[in-house]
């Protein structure tokens, strides 16, 4: 038996391909990131080790603090709706669907599947002005509310509400499936208990479901920061950053630091802030998680 | 009394829940409905109307002239790459890191699971570098390759959590039947975890099909592109004032996707919130 299963020729083959691609193309250059944020100057060319010199830049970068500030105003609502509302829309589906659960699910999840550039594009055209008015402004339009109809994109002042409203629109469904799962596990008897006892069904969701569903609020909190944070695809396909600067994200302007503008190092020491970004607010909600459960 | 406030809260339901159904699927209804429209019916028409009939030319001419054609082809060799090497890699060595017996187990499960809290974009400047050095940028198997090490820790995590549901007594009753440890990966395991390695594969379809930001640093020539890269340009150059090509461009992309989903929902829906929970 363990002669078998121990056969080193066999776990060698097993394991070495994916350990191999693996440490190749993920691990060293993630732990080469973090020597390149020494250096200035492109490797190959000019590549000189430079200190402390990148992260001193950041400080004087007017440019990565608007960035970070859009990306946190950006957090804060895609995050906080997608999980008021993919909790809200859970718990409608499951108190309020009596019959088809199943198929208004699989409906509701069809924009996560989705591929996210088509469904940027897909709402340049939903927002756009010219040269005719696209689904957004014709909706404004035929109900008379004339004032609204603009380029929504094009205007500094929505345009990242633009982009949350998409944001919202694709990856919401993921949020409500995972609210939905959470609250189907949930053991049917303490439900059935406050029932007789003539609870409501309002005490029902906030005294016995919304507690008992914490280790899935929590997980989804985590889930949803953390792609809030690295939030790239979706700007990128709508707005280009734009207009000026008002919806880049810091994903974006570190790709345009290290390739369109040929600073690998000062680039690294900005991935570096998105990974210490996403360390810091998962360890945040882990803590303030915690504390609750501590009380 | 409790009755008709019983009828209305599930009216007021059921309104909420159609609400948010067209809010889901018109608009994608409305992208495939534009692809069919000629530049006239755009202008001349609301947003809202209908195709007065089902054109492909919209279809033909994104597929000639936006290299819409070529980048298709390209994402599916690099889909379908990927996805036959996910399997290839990530198989074995989930089998290895919950049945077998080695000394640096663990180790190597968390070394791989490195990969899943860390975000891509710390890695991708040194990655280009190395991609450049050994020439493997504007290349579709550069591209199936980092697919493939990117998927890796969630693959692996969700197909060890398959094997270890596997009974050790069926594979140590196979082995006292005289067979190898590749019979029993290959004739035994395999076959009972077609439901796991669907969930794999149609997360690999996803990951690799809507790809933009890998595709975009390591490809910079146009017959090499992937559909998200071509996309963009696609708009930048031809979309701005005829749509009716870049819908159907959209179309392209979107449809390969709804497709998979109607047959294979079940799976793309566990594969992407388990994603999601263990990423």
């Amino acid at each position: 038996m363990n002669k078998v299963l121990g056969n080193k020729k066999a776990i060698a083959l097993f394991i070495l391909p994916a350990v191999i691609l693996f440490t190749c193309l993920v691990f060293i250059p993630l732990i080469w990131s973090f020597v390149y944020t020494f250096f200035s100057g492109q490797p190959g060319l000019d590549f000189k080790f430079a200190g402390m010199k990148n992260y001193a830049r950041i400080f004087a970068d007017k440019t990565l603090w608007v960035t970070v500030k859009n990306n946190l105003l950006y957090v804060v609502v895609v995050g906080g709706a997608q999980i008021i509302l993919g909790f809200l829309i859970a718990m409608l589906i499951n108190f309020g669907v009596k019959k088809h659960q199943n198929l208004v699910r699989t409906l509701l999840f069809v924009p996560v599947v989705l591929p996210g550039v088509a469904v940027a594009q897909m709402f340049i055209k939903i927002y756009a002005i010219t040269p005719q008015y696209g689904l957004l402004n014709s909706f404004f339009s035929a109900v008379g509310l004339d004032s609204l109809v603009k380029g929504w994109i094009g205007d500094p002042k929505t345009a990242m509400l633009a982009l949350i409203i998409m944001d919202i629109w694709k990856a919401v469904g993921m949020y409500i499936l995972v609210f939905y799962s959470g609250i189907i596990e949930l053991p049917e008897d303490s439900v059935e208990a406050a029932r007789i006892d003539g609870a409501t069904t309002w005490q029902i969701i906030t005294k016995i479901q919304i507690p008992q569903l914490k280790p899935v609020f929590r997980m989804a909190i985590v889930i949803c920061i953390t792609a809030c944070f690295k939030v790239y695809d979706s700007p990128v396909a709508l707005t280009g950053g734009g207009p000026g600067t008002t919806t880049m994200m810091p994903s974006m302007y570190m790709y345009n630091t290290a390739f369109n503008y040929a600073q690998f190092g000062y680039g690294s020491v900005l991935a570096v802030i998105i990974l210490i970004e996403c360390a810091i607010f998962t360890f945040v909600v882990g803590r303030i998680f915690k504390t609750k459960d501590g009380e | 009394m409790k009755d008709s406030r019983h009828i209305v809260s599930r009216s007021i339901s059921m309104i909420l829940i159609a609400v948010l159904l067209i809010a889901a699927i018109y608009p994608v209804l409305w992208l495939i409905l534009c692809t069919f429209k000629t530049q006239t019916e755009f202008t001349m028409n609301s947003a809202f109307s209908l195709p007065k009939s089902f054109n492909f030319e919209n279809y033909i001419k994104a597929w000639n002239t936006g290299n819409m054609g070529t980048s298709f082809v390209n994402s599916i060799i690099c889909t379908a790459g990927s996805m036959l090497l996910i399997v290839i890699t990530a198989v074995p060595l989930s089998f290895a890191l919950a049945k077998m017996k080695w000394k640096h187990r663990s180790n190597i499960n968390g070394y791989i699971l490195i990969g899943m809290m860390v975000p891509i974009q710390v890695a991708l400047i040194p990655l280009f570098t190395i991609y450049n050095k050994i020439g493997f940028t504007n290349s579709r198997i550069g591209l199936i390759l980092i697919y493939t090490a990117y998927s890796l820790p969630l693959s692996v995590t969700l197909l060890t959590g398959f094997f270890e549901s596997v009974p050790n007594e069926m594979i140590e009753a196979a082995v006292i039947d005289g067979c190898s440890i590749y019979q029993v990966v290959g004739k035994i395991v395999f076959p009972l975890m077609t439901n796991s390695i669907m969930t794999v594969l149609t997360l690999q379809f996803m990951s690799s099909w809507n790809d933009l930001i890998f595709s975009q640093t390591m490809i910079s020539k146009t017959e090499m592109q992937t559909i998200p890269t071509a996309l963009i340009m696609f708009n930048g150059s031809y979309g701005q004032v005829d749509w009716g090509p870049l819908f159907a461009a959209m179309a392209i992309a979107v449809v390969p996707t709804l497709v998979l989903y109607m047959f294979l929902s079940k799976f793309m829906i566990r594969g992407l919130t388990a994603g999601a929970i263990k990423g």
